[in-house]
């Protein structure tokens, strides 16, 4: 083992900011991380061993215990559960002999569920070793326990298994446009790099993300920054369940994001720019750093790009599955090899980002219309969109519709449009912006993608009469509980409450003032919250319970104004089996009869 | 001099101040357990939630102070969301105070009396947590760590770095660096400033628990407001 830690600190300079990378290496390598590499760990790179414990501890995809061989994470989104998700993962486990949440005694499977791994357009999905696999069928099952079983590496499996679909159904103003490589980039040199920020001021750019900031505003705030040392970051951590256009734009307008990224750098005055990919992407990994390699070579990265004298390479790193990460501050938490946990504000990482120096951070889609706004102009994008939010937004539409996919729409675009594009019918609502974002229903269809009205970072999930509302927030509202970094109070454990006092009503348990408990734990937990998960981990029932305030009302036991959180007859059970009795004064009633 | 605002009273600050610093020194008390004056402000307790006039809330710990600033603190709203978070601390750990060797110089407790709570009001998780005995000189009772992370920055400060909160959500605990996870085979030694800043009894010098008896210690008849604003916390 000394060898291998060895070669692979060697491998990432023995920095500590890349732990994740060596601990992904170390978890591929012996199916968990050993103790024994956390001292090697721990010495190689001079850091305390409890922040080596604590990241591995924080994400999914690490583990003390050993996994199997063939590691098995099932995406678990509300999409996934739609398509079946729950047969497909039964047969899987009868299949291979193994229940979801074990090992299999033999070492050689493991299964677990996992938050959506961004294949909501073609799921349900699976990640085996970190892969996904796609479109699963009880026939695609048959063969990954086939291959399973005769024990082939992962890496000589059929690959039409792991192929992944772009799925464009609506290219728009950027998905249409073919950028020559180096024109962006020769443009804004031409132009003039401080011309080059005023034009994509004048184009009225806001961030891809979902929070909407002016993008030219956060590059200028940065470039105006003291400190010389400054870094470009691109969050390409897309985990809000239902959004997976990134995963697009990175398989193939990748040389559109590192051109915005690279523009974005001669900007402020950077010389070094990360890709924070989500680890479910792994799948875009080699890709990624194939085109790197690519633009060195043509001189679009390196020492003189193009010439023009300027310093700037891009280097991948993945995450290891953590939804909170997609949080600014807490995706540079991660990327210096620590915890993902939501610093706090000021100061904001434009002026103290990455490794406390400024820093731009920008979503994918935000650095390809940048790449295409230098090439093009202000003109051209801010020609379609609306007043306040110009250009065009590339949705993940997913759901209930007989074209999930990508679209691009222009700013504006009323709900009904998208919905009569992407063929949905009968429809019960649609949850835009993810679990994090609003539910609408169609009696607001003719509501707007902007920013100000409905806002989204690109997840559009649709829903038709068949779909069950409270499914579909017990689903967003276990995500929370699960994602909670744990750092504050109310997120921490009020989404553990918040949980129990949901899953108490749905499953008929509620009494009068359960309603009102629920309503208080959720307003508690957005009004104290630390960041934005805490602040928006409520909002699938706090929207449901104002628009839908019936559903509630009559999942209640109106009879009762107390009902124990427990079964207080099922928690005799036990008793009852050690004393071998089951007469009826083994029983008790869960409520006293009035 | 520049001034905020709490409640009504004007409160002076000086440049760089937190609102948490403005209102100790003008001898306004706004309930906290994380904050400890000679560390960085952490931010995660939000006890200290207060609200700016356009309604937004803050934490006094890491808000910076800023002229003009109206903010509400002593309300029966703010007061109820504090009693609310504080029985969350109480529930999700295992904290029996008759029982506990800290108890009446309990922070959490204090701030409990103080906020008037007088039941845990949800239901409890009965968190499984670890007790580390093996350290002569200190207990460490995981049971009782409400995660205010004094005990971390405390020994980074001394430069031994003996623990680190580990883990994701509601699976946080309390990490010691040692290669058997033990505090015995920790840096730690009793007169660390990080053996003694728990606010609860989750981190215990031993043999002092009695020194004082039940019913003449810190908050037994003092609220926690009087005693944090004459500086005399223990830890």
């Amino acid at each position: 083992m000394e060898s291998f830690i060895d070669e692979t600190l060697k491998k990432y300079q023995h920095q500590t900011t890349p732990l994740l990378m060596v601990l992904r290496d170390v978890q591929a390598q012996y199916f968990h991380i050993p103790k024994q590499a956390v001292e090697l760990i721990a010495k190689g790179l001079d850091i305390p061993r409890t922040q080596i414990v604590a990241v591995v501890e924080f994400y999914h995809f690490f583990s003390f215990e050993p996994r199997g061989r063939y590691d098995i994470f099932l995406s678990d989104s509300i999409t996934d559960q739609m398509l079946g998700k729950k047969a497909l993962a039964d047969y899987l486990c009868t299949k291979l002999q193994s229940p979801i949440g074990t090992v299999r005694a033999d070492g050689v499977v493991s299964i677990d569920n996992t938050a959506c791994t961004g294949l909501c357009d073609q799921g349900p999905a699976l990640l085996v070793n970190g892969y996904a696999i796609g479109q699963l069928s009880e026939q695609r099952i048959d063969r990954i326990v086939a291959m399973i079983e005769q024990n082939r590496p992962v890496t000589e499996w059929d690959s039409d298994l792991f192929e992944v679909y772009d799925n464009i159904q609506q290219p728009g103003l950027l998905l249409n446009t073919k950028l020559p490589r180096g024109a962006a980039l020769t443009a804004a040199w031409q132009r003039g790099l401080t011309e080059t920020l005023d034009d994509i001021k004048a184009s009225g750019l806001r961030g891809r993300g979902g929070a909407g900031f002016t993008t030219a505003m956060k590059w200028a705030s940065c470039r105006a920054t003291e400190e010389t040392e400054r870094y470009v970051v691109c969050n390409a951590d897309e985990g809000e369940p239902g959004t997976f256009k990134d995963r697009v734009l990175l398989n193939s307008y990748t040389h559109d994001i590192f051109e915005g990224m690279t523009i974005c750098a001669a900007i402020l005055g950077a010389h070094k720019g990360f890709v924070y990919l989500r680890g479910e992407y792994l799948h875009l990994f080699n890709k990624l750093n194939a085109v790197l390699e690519e633009r060195r070579a043509a001189g679009l990265l390196g020492d003189n790009i193009l010439g023009y004298g300027w310093k700037f390479d891009i280097e991948i790193r993945l995450g290891a599955g953590s939804y909170v990460c997609g949080e600014s501050s807490a995706l540079l938490e991660s990327l210096e090899g620590k915890m993902g946990i939501p610093r706090n504000r000021p100061p904001s990482s434009i002026i103290k980002g990455y490794l406390a120096k400024p820093t731009v951070l920008n979503n994918v889609e935000t650095f390809v219309a940048a790449a295409h706004i230098a090439w093009q102009g202000s003109e051209w994008f801010a020609s379609c969109g609306t007043e306040k939010s110009k250009g065009t937004k590339i949705l993940s539409i997913c759901g209930d519709c007989e074209r999930p996919g990508i679209y691009e729409y222009p700013f504006g675009t009323t709900l009904k449009e998208v919905l009569k594009d992407c063929g949905a019918s009968d429809v019960l609502g649609v949850q835009v912006g993810g679990p994090s974002g609003t539910f609408v229903s169609t009696r607001e269809s003719d509501g707007r993608l902007t920013f100000e009205e409905l806002s989204t970072g690109g997840a559009f999930i649709i829903f038709n009469h068949s779909r069950n509302i409270f499914d579909i927030v017990q689903n967003f509202t276990h995500f929370f509980a699960e994602e909670s970094c744990g750092f504050c109070t109310p997120c921490r454990v009020g989404t553990s409450l918040l949980k129990k006092q949901f899953d108490k009503i749905h499953s008929g348990h509620g009494s009068a003032g359960d309603i009102k408990e629920l309503r208080d734990i959720a307003k508690l937990i957005k009004d104290t919250s630390h960041c934005g998960l805490g602040q928006s981990a409520a909002e699938p029932i706090l929207t449901t319970l104002e628009r839908y305030p019936n559903l509630y009302e009559r999942q209640i036991k109106q009879q009762y104004s107390f009902d124990p959180v427990f079964d207080l007859d099922g928690s005799l059970a036990v008793a009852r089996k050690m004393s071998g009795r089951d007469d009826g004064h083994a029983h008790l009633t869960q409520v006293e009869n009035k | 001099m520049a001034h905020i605002t709490i409640d009504g009273q004007i409160v002076p600050f000086e440049a760089g101040q937190t609102v948490m610093e403005a209102a100790m020194a003008a001898g306004v008390y706004i309930p906290h357990l994380c904050h400890h004056p000679d560390f960085t402000p952490h931010g995660s307790c939000r006890q200290c939630t207060v609200t700016l006039k356009n309604g937004w809330n803050i934490t006094a710990c890491t808000a910076r102070a800023a002229e003009g600033q109206e903010i509400s603190n002593n309300t029966e709203e703010l007061n109820l969301v504090r009693k609310r978070l504080t029985q969350m601390l109480f529930v999700e750990g295992n904290h029996f105070c008759p029982a506990c060797e800290k108890t009446g110089n309990c922070q959490l407790q204090g701030v409990a009396y103080h906020l008037n709570m007088m039941s845990n009001h949800y239901p409890q998780f009965y968190a499984l947590r670890d007790l580390d005995a093996t350290h002569p000189d200190i207990l460490l009772d995981r049971n009782r760590c409400i995660f205010c992370n004094l005990c971390v920055r405390a020994s980074h400060a001394e430069g031994k770095d003996v623990f680190a909160i580990a883990g994701r959500g509601i699976n946080k605990h309390l990490v010691v660096n040692s290669e058997s996870g033990k505090l015995i085979d920790s840096e730690l030694t009793a007169d660390d400033r990080a053996a003694n800043i728990c606010p609860t009894g989750a981190l215990l010098v031993k043999g002092k628990a009695f020194q004082a008896p039940i019913g003449q210690r810190l908050y037994d008849h003092h609220d926690i407001d009087e005693i944090t604003l004459g500086g005399r916390h223990g830890g």
